[in-house]
């Protein structure tokens, strides 16, 4: 099993090989990326990945915070609880496809709307659109996992608070939160893992767009929809190599992100 | 130490300075005994004493966990198990454990004759059920489930289950069957059943069984032997063990003076 | 913490002296703006809590109610039309997904039940912990990348796009779902079956094969059920192994479509027909999808077993 892991990440190095001698250091740190001049930099799709994930988390911590808690403190048990949890399973479930599909119908034009309405150029797609759709689709996984950090946290440590006359909201707001803070972080971690790899989704509704820009209502490029849009017509060694390049680069971010969100999760569960 | 040899039986089973542990420390020191045939020794003590780790050592499951050390040696019939395959020891002795585990994936004629089909052993239809009718009898659970053989054993009570259990030991013909506190997990009426169940194996089959319940050892056993810390303290037919010990610390012990 | 929470409602709640007894439980305005802003905050969990499952609710309406719509015979059985003509159907794309599937599970559901078994056992050991960091870092690579590593190790050496290419790529994302939950229903078991097993005298392996696995049978069902799901639904590592194909394909050795990239391909089209395969190519797939994940939740609650 891990000889397979190696065994891609390998491949991974080897494959982006011309395109690592082609370009050199400069890859991650130039913004120029054109196929006809082979001149290929990274930096713009880091960019949009990380905007695009931190955008998307921002949204989503919120989201799967309140569904967490609506789960975890108010509704443990029950028929209502079953039944948000049947749907915070199906979400997950979800293939991305399905999500990008119902992005691209809906919430395009609905930003287009507001697009026009804010008298910007009413392109629909574009990082904004996409980080929020994003959002949607990592939230169950950091609601499942900050749901079982708040049921951790021992009974009689918020028995204690009631019983000094908090409100339940100041208890989970001033004690259960607190406590659970780390796994619930751990979660909002592996969320992130999963965002920086998005593809279908984000591809719908980013626009493709290979520039830097700080105007979110814009289209730019995340490193995985740059992939799914180029590589089955990318010609010449060096442009394929390049985008291997990208993949590896993706590799590495989002296994170091994983690892990371790991440790912490596991180091909540073992203080518990 | 006590003399252990006892006289007139014939010895089917015997120790000779075993010693087992974990981690590299002991606890079974020494202990030589013996076993007589077709009788039924009880091993008692207080927890901890080491009287599990000890019989453990005799079908060899004590050196699967980790960590485990065992020295000295156990004769079967004068052949050190040490020195033959593990698994071929364990088909000839049989063991109960303290809470009853059918396999609950199996029927409960298939559990009983479990130990020949998971070994791959080819046995026909007809010798399949003579020994499932035969074993279910003797452990007197052939009338309670001859109708339903063929259901999941998990449905039976915790008495019923641990017979099923000895009948699936038993099954295996095997010349000594190891019984770890039984009846520790059941209830009053359950191990009632399961110490007439005993009794009336004695004389047929070689019974050791390992038990705290000091009254239980003196109502089914015929010989007794005492564990303390790990030594054999003493070890002698039952009826004088419990009325004259030899032994300042077994006195103590079937007085209650420690637990 | 006790003690922030009596310094946050007011110092000394414990000492008796009424101007200060006053100032702990706070006056009567406090109290009811401390009840009211209780209130808002259940609120307000509750109205965000359903705005996060909005997509859900989103999703299962319209596409039930535009994809349902297109199914019908000729749709599941017909081969998608050129474009600008009406009708056709995704025939191909449900048969290119089973063949993916079946593919990646020949691969996959093998490995990752044997993966398994053996973190069970010696999840402690030193390879044992580094084979888990590798499954469940496995388990977290995008899996575009992991289709670029399919690509690279079948589409370049083959020369082609191929179904086969689609199946190895499906497998590495099956793996890891399939070994970590096999590894989960093992770890559940009782030691006491072991033991009763061992004690009979059955070797190790007969122990592992014949008495703890289909004690454990349900969980690795469930794990290769729910693997299956997420791989069904998978579309980027597709779009450079199987590529997809307008015809009707059961050669392995060539391009094949599939479901999910179906959908992709007709919805970013500028074709209505086109997009009305996609509507309905989307409710076949989840359809599927979510009938995997129920039949897993079936298995689960009536196959599992107790001890």
């Amino acid at each position: 099993m891990s000889v397979l892991l190696i065994a891609i990440l390998l491949s991974l190095v080897l494959s982006s090989r011309p395109a690592l001698v082609a370009n050199g250091f400069r890859f991650l740190t130039g913004s120029e990326w054109d196929p006809v001049t082979n001149s290929f930099h990274a930096l713009p799709f880091v960019f949009g990945t990380l905007v695009t994930s931190v955008i998307a988390l921002a949204i989503a911590t919120v989201l799967s915070l309140a569904l967490a808690i609506l789960m975890g403190e108010y509704f443990r048990t029950g028929a209502f609880a079953s039944i948000m949890r049947t749907a915070v399973e199906l979400l997950a479930g979800i293939p991305s496809i399905v999500y990008g599909f119902i992005g691209l119908f809906f919430l395009v034009p609905a930003v287009r709307v507001i697009q026009i309405a804010l008298g910007v150029p009413p392109f629909g797609v574009g990082i904004l659109t996409s980080s929020i759709l994003l959002a949607f689709m990592v939230l169950p996984y950091s609601a499942s996992i900050g749901r079982e950090m708040l049921m951790l946290v021992p009974a009689d440590l918020k028995e204690a608070a009631l019983s000094l006359g908090s409100t339940r909201s100041e208890m989970v707001w001033k004690v259960s939160l607190p406590f659970s803070r780390s796994g619930i972080m751990g979660g909002i971690f592996l969320s992130l893992g999963r965002a920086l790899g998005e593809t279908m989704a984000v591809t719908m509704v980013i626009g493709n767009s290979n520039s830097i820009t700080l105007n979110l209502l814009s289209p730019g490029n995340t490193m995985a929809s740059l992939i799914a849009n180029e590589f089955s017509e990318a010609q010449g060694a060096v442009y394929l190599a390049s985008l291997i390049e990208i993949a590896l680069l993706l590799f590495v971010i989002s296994t170091v992100i994983n690892i990371l969100g790991k440790m912490v999760i596991n180091r909540m569960v073992e203080t518990t | 130490m006590e003399d252990s040899v006892l006289t007139t039986e014939k010895i089917i089973l015997e120790t000779r300075n075993l010693s087992a542990g974990f981690d590299g420390k002991d606890v079974v020191k020494g202990v030589s005994f013996t076993v007589p045939e077709r009788r039924v020794t009880a091993i008692m003590g207080p927890s901890g004493c080491g009287k599990t780790t000890f019989m453990r050592c005799i079908n060899r499951m004590h050196e699967l966990a980790p960590n485990a050390q065992v020295s000295g040696e156990v004769l079967l019939d004068g052949e050190d198990v040490y020195r033959i395959n593990p698994i071929l020891v364990r088909r000839r002795i049989g063991m109960v454990f303290q809470r009853p585990n059918p396999f609950p994936t199996m029927s409960i004629y298939d559990n009983v004759v479990a130990g020949y089909t998971l070994n791959g052993a080819r046995v026909d239809r007809a010798e399949r059920d003579q020994i499932v009718e035969e074993t279910l009898r003797r452990v007197t659970l052939w009338d309670e489930v001859k109708d339903a053989l063929y259901r999941r054993g998990t449905f039976l009570s915790g008495g019923q289950q641990q017979r099923l259990c000895i009948a699936r030991a038993l099954a295996m013909k095997p010349e000594i069957l190891l019984l770890d506190e039984p009846t520790s997990a059941l209830d009053p009426k359950a191990t009632a059943a399961i110490e007439e169940l005993i009794v009336s194996l004695k004389g047929s089959v070689t019974i050791v069984q390992v038990t705290h319940n000091i009254p239980q050892a003196a109502r089914i056993s015929d010989y007794t032997a005492f564990i303390h810390l790990g030594e054999l303290v003493e070890i002698g037919p039952t009826n004088k063990l419990f009325t004259v010990p030899k032994d300042k610390r077994t006195e103590e012990y079937l007085s209650g003076k420690f637990g | 913490m006790a003690g922030d929470l009596a310094r946050a409602q007011g110092e000394g709640a414990m000492q008796t002296r009424p101007s200060v007894k006053r100032k702990a439980q706070g006056t009567d305005a406090e109290l009811r703006g401390r009840l009211r802003g209780d209130k808002a905050f259940l609120g307000g969990v509750l109205a965000i809590s359903l705005i996060a499952t909005l997509p859900l609710v989103l999703i299962l309406v319209f596409i039930i109610v535009r994809g349902a719509s297109s199914i019908n015979w000729q749709f599941l059985t017909e081969l998608p039309k050129p474009m600008g003509e009406a009708g056709g159907g995704i025939s191909n794309a449900i048969v290119g997904t089973l063949i993916l599937i079946v593919l990646a599970s020949v691969i996959s559901i093998p490995l990752g039940i044997l993966a398994g078994i053996f973190l069970s056992e010696s999840g402690k050991s030193g390879l044992g912990r580094l084979t888990r960091l590798s499954v469940e870092t496995l388990m977290g690579v995008p899996s575009i990348v992991i289709g670029i590593v399919a690509y690279v190790w079948v589409v370049r050496t083959m020369g082609h796009f191929s179904a086969l290419s689609g199946g190895v790529a499906l497998a590495m994302i099956m793996l890891p779902v399939i070994t970590l939950s096999t590894e989960e229903t093992l770890l559940l078991i009782p030691v006491s079956l072991r033991e009763a097993a061992l004690a009979l005298g059955v070797s190790y392996p007969r122990t592992v094969m014949k008495v703890i696995l289909p004690a454990g049978a349900s969980g690795v069902i469930t794990g290769t059920l729910l693997g299956v799901a997420r791989a069904a639904g998978e579309t980027a590592p597709l779009l450079f192994t199987s590529f997809g194909s307008p015809y009707m394909e059961y050669n392995i050795l060539k391009p094949v479509a599939s479901l999910p990239q179906t959908i992709f391909f007709y919805a970013t089209s500028p074709y209505p027909e086109w997009q009305t395969l996609a509507w309905g190519a989307s409710f076949v797939l989840l359809v599927i999808v979510l009938a995997l994940n129920l039949v897993t939740k079936l298995v689960t609650s009536r196959w599992k077993i107790q001890f």
